[in-house]
């Protein structure tokens, strides 16, 4: 089978598969959900996850050959 | 002064004249991608609130819309890498088969299964190209990468498919 065939018989699966969602609006207004996100106080940082940004932070300086395999991971 | 320079400025008024203008629209576009409403208005506020957050750095002499769906794709993508890890395959928003159609909804739930183990990018540029056939050249501009860069990733996602499918003994 030839690669365009193999992906029209992908496209043909996976179209049956999910179903196109076509057109959706939301079932409510979001603005007063908005409103009261935008009245959160800004989330604090916790000293644990300073702690943990720190220890990555070291891990990279120690095995900087790490990196690419975490930034791939992510 | 237009609404997009008012909301650039920090106008809220001019937020909320936006936000009640596009919020549909990032709606509709968001739902497409991760294919769950309620997941869907949580990510339309989540994608106003990183709109909100970075109006500083909008032109208002550029198309909002465009900029909006870009920050709205992230968004979308962002919530497929964590629910990749947590959350059940994408469900068949559209009409279900027929209940008599055990094999064939067992052959879609194969597909499915295979379609969320693809990563988030190519997961959701293949959403969006093969099964809501949004053109290329949008989903490129809402991916930030260029036609070219949607094409590979169609590619890649097919060929992934093919082999995940392949693998579970389903042929493509």
């Amino acid at each position: 089978m030839s690669e365009k065939t193999g992906e029209e018989a992908v496209r043909r699966l996976v179209r049956a598969a999910l179903g196109p969602v076509g057109s959706a609006e939301p079932e409510r207004d979001l603005w007063p959900e908005m409103l009261r996100r935008l009245e959160e106080p800004p989330a604090r940082v916790s000293w644990l996850d300073w702690a943990l940004a720190g220890a990555v932070l070291a891990w990279f300086f120690v095995f900087p050959e790490g990196i690419p395999a975490v930034l791939y991971h992510l | 002064m237009e609404t997009p320079e008012r909301f650039a400025r920090g106008e809220l008024e001019a937020f909320e004249e936006l936000f009640r203008q596009f919020q549909a629209e990032v709606y509709g576009w968001i739902v497409r991608i991760v294919r769950d409403r309620a997941a869907a208005e949580d990510l339309t506020v989540e994608t106003f609130w990183r709109i909100w957050r970075a109006r500083a750095r909008f032109d208002p002499s550029r198309s909002f819309a465009a900029w909006a769906r870009r920050i709205a794709t992230n968004a979308a993508v962002d919530h497929l890498k964590a629910a990749r890890r947590e959350e059940p395959l994408p469900d068949n928003l559209a009409a279900r088969p027929a209940a008599d159609a055990a094999v064939e909804e067992e052959l879609h739930e194969q597909i499915r299964r295979a379609f969320g183990k693809l990563p988030a990018n190519l997961r959701a540029t293949a959403t969006l190209a093969l099964v809501e056939e949004q053109p290329y050249e949008e989903i490129a501009r809402a991916m930030g990468v260029s036609v070219g860069g949607v094409k590979s990733r169609v590619f890649r996602a097919v060929r992934r498919l093919r082999k995940e499918l392949e693998r579970m003994g389903v042929r493509a």
